[in-house]
């Protein structure tokens, strides 16, 4: 076993892969470098710099031209650097990469993994710090992963590289740190797949991203009091477990769904809908998401704290409805 | 180093160079104040580069308007802003220019004619061919100026912004501030062809590449192509080259610049050049240093004023989203 932390276990997945198939490359600004958080740090003196390509800043040339360059028969893993930097993009991401296997009846598919940081991170303000993930499950033709826990990333950054469709894979920049033990051989994880954190019968928390950290602690304030949560960790939202989550929701009738991201059309909005409709006369109390308010994200620090949603927020939303 | 010079006016360069301190001891004092953990988030220091800022932003009139980037302190100042409101904002304080909500790389300060700096590399470009539109369909008599990095010229909107101003004619300067870096990256690598004067040239705008470490030069021919721009020959380009001294965020130790490099480029350090030509007309020494310990003066005042000051009010937080619908909607607090 190795500890191995988030940032490294993702680096870990792109030097596996790369290592396993020649047609893998990553490109980026500043990736030869290290990249801007250390991601690839070493990676260009193992494979070189045709590989580990740095790149202007030009994110539709380097999105854009990762699509021909998938089209055409390699695995290109796209660096975008913060997730608010892929929106320079999107054209290249939404009108083209999650397009092209469909329009064209299928001939051929875009296998490209963009890496887009997102989430609050040291008091980055609003261009800096968004959550996105929802309007990326909007769009039929992408996959979406935000892994939150270094296993995690390693296992589903290699499985996103041997997809041979376009995912938006969204690492939380609040993660890079956190350690797990992991094995030698790690096999590919599976999108699709929700983690069980934490068994309860009392409510259900499920949550992604670092997101399940408070979602964690919550159920470890309630267990104190007496109330068993359990806790479902996506992983993937799309696809995304619905049949963990409506199972787990069966057997405790609660549902709280927590994320980072601004509620209001936000993907907690899907789950939240899912269990309704599936579970409407056995829930013992109405479905409940947290998020945050529709603003964006202000740079002072105590108004960057009251938009998160604590393990507190959690816990009393838990309780509301016992 | 500083041959005779023809237009020389020692006042004028003197209080340059009492300008180009400010925005040093600016910065020099956030970077400390970011190590106490008083600034919030990234600052990006445009140490070596304030020939720039006092040049090209201190040639503009007051009504002018100013677009910047996340490296904009410097510009910030010279536009006007108040340096207790800029140290305040990177505090993310009351009273900062946004009112703590934005932080160094959203400073704005409308007052001033600062529409903003940017968090975004090129976007800028396109909103300051926006802002002189608007300055055009109005009929005033005043210029837009934008300043991107040399990195900025390889996004999308350089090629989009830059055409757009020259189909519509707009009254708008672009400023390119070459530091040579791109983040990590020496933008030469990453740039084709012979550098941004050539790619404005090729969109049909009159370019002009100056020494960007020389503060006189820099203002001198910002205030030729003002001119210009005001007798109505569309938009100017002004391709200014330095060298960024420091690290790209004020935590980068730039470990991927050799030493001996930087330590021959602090040789050509703007405010040094500037004190040198001073001296060698006989301006006082005291009168040079008088100009630093004053900024260090009034900086060190602005971050004892920014540090003492309160946090945004609660409420600030569901102010100015916009006009209809309650922000709090879904959202986890009533
Ligand atoms: C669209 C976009 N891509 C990437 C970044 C990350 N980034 C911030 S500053 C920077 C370098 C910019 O270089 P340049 O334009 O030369 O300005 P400088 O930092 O040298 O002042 C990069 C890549 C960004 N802010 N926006």
């Amino acid at each position: 076993m190795v500890t191995t932390t988030y940032m490294e276990a993702g680096r870990r997945a792109l030097a596996e892969e790369m290592r396993r198939d020649p047609t893998v490359w990553a490109v980026g600004e500043d990736l030869g470098r290290g990249g801007v958080f250390g991601q690839y740090a070493g990676m260009v003196e193992e494979f070189g710099p045709l590989r580990i390509s740095d790149a202007p800043i030009s994110e539709a040339a380097i999105l854009g031209s990762a699509v021909g360059a998938a089209l055409a028969g390699t695995r290109p893993v796209v660096e975008m650097r913060f997730a608010d930097f892929a929106l320079c993009a999107v054209d290249e991401l939404v009108n083209q990469a999650a397009k092209a296997r469909y329009m064209f009846g299928g001939q051929g598919g875009v296998p490209l993994v963009v890496r887009e940081p997102m989430g609050m991170w040291r008091s980055s303000a609003a261009q800096h710090s968004q959550s996105l993930e929802a309007w990326y499950v909007h769009i039929p033709g992408l996959t979406v992963v935000a892994p939150a826990t270094p296993g995690d990333n390693l296992r589903l950054l290699k499985a996103a590289i041997r997809s041979d469709d376009p995912v938006v894979y969204m690492e939380h920049k609040d993660l890079w740190g956190i350690e797990e033990e992991l094995g030698e051989d790690e096999p590919p994880g599976e999108f699709g797949s929700a983690r069980t954190v934490r068994d309860g019968n009392d409510a259900t928390v499920v949550s992604w991203s670092a997101m399940v950290r408070n979602a964690a602690a919550a159920a470890e304030m309630l267990a104190e009091e007496g109330v068993s949560v359990e806790v479902i960790d996506l992983r993937t939202l799309w696809p995304w477990d619905r049949g963990a989550v409506l199972a787990s929701v069966q057997k405790t009738g609660r549902l709280v769904v927590a994320q980072e991201a601004v509620s209001v059309g936000g993907f907690g909005a899907e789950v939240a809908a899912t269990v309704s409709e599936a579970h409407f006369g056995s829930l013992k109390a109405p479905v409940k998401r947290l998020g945050a308010p529709r603003i964006p994200i202000p740079y002072a620090k105590p108004l960057e704290d009251m938009l998160r949603v604590g393990p507190d927020a959690i816990a009393a939303a838990v309780r509301a409805q016992l | 180093m500083s041959g005779p010079r023809p237009n020389l006016d020692l006042e004028r360069l003197a209080d340059r160079h009492r300008r180009m301190h400010r925005i040093r001891a600016f910065e020099e004092q956030a970077v400390a104040a970011l190590e106490e953990g008083l600034v919030l988030g990234a600052i990006h220091p445009s140490i070596g580069q304030e020939a720039c800022a006092v040049g090209a932003v201190g040639s503009l009139a007051r009504e002018d308007l100013l677009l910047s980037t996340h490296r904009g302190h410097g510009h910030t100042l010279e536009k006007g802003a108040s340096a207790v409101a800029m140290m305040r904002e990177l505090f993310g304080r009351e009273g900062g220019n946004c009112g703590g909500k934005g932080g160094s790389m959203h400073i704005a300060d409308f007052s001033v004619g600062m529409l903003g700096a940017n968090g975004v590399v090129g976007a800028n470009i396109n909103i300051a061919a926006g802002a002189a539109h608007a300055v055009r369909l109005k009929g005033e008599r005043r210029i837009v100026c934008c300043i991107f990095g040399d990195g900025a010229v390889n996004r999308g909107p350089f090629l989009e912004g830059l055409n757009w101003a020259r189909v519509f004619d707009l009254p708008v300067l672009f400023v390119c501030e070459d530091n040579a870096f791109a983040a990590t990256t020496r933008t030469e690598a990453m740039t084709g062809g012979p550098g941004p004067a050539a790619r404005a040239e090729a969109l049909g705008i009159p370019a002009r590449a100056v020494d960007g470490n020389d503060v006189d030069v820099v203002a001198e021919v910002t205030t030729e192509l003002r001119e210009r721009i005001l007798d109505g020959g569309g938009p100017q380009f002004l391709w200014a080259k330095t060298w960024r001294l420091t690290g790209h965020t004020a935590v980068d130790k730039a470990a991927y610049r050799d030493a001996g490099e930087v330590e021959e480029r602090w040789k050509d350090d703007p405010i040094a050049r500037a004190a040198d030509t001073l001296r060698a007309h006989g301006v006082a020494g005291e009168t040079l240093s008088g100009h630093r310990e004053a900024a260090v003066q009034e900086m060190r005042a602005a971050y004892e004023e920014a540090k003492a000051a309160d946090w945004p009010e609660d409420r600030a937080l569901y102010a100015d989203v916009q006009d209809v619908g309650d922000p709090r909607e879904a959202a986890f607090r009533w």
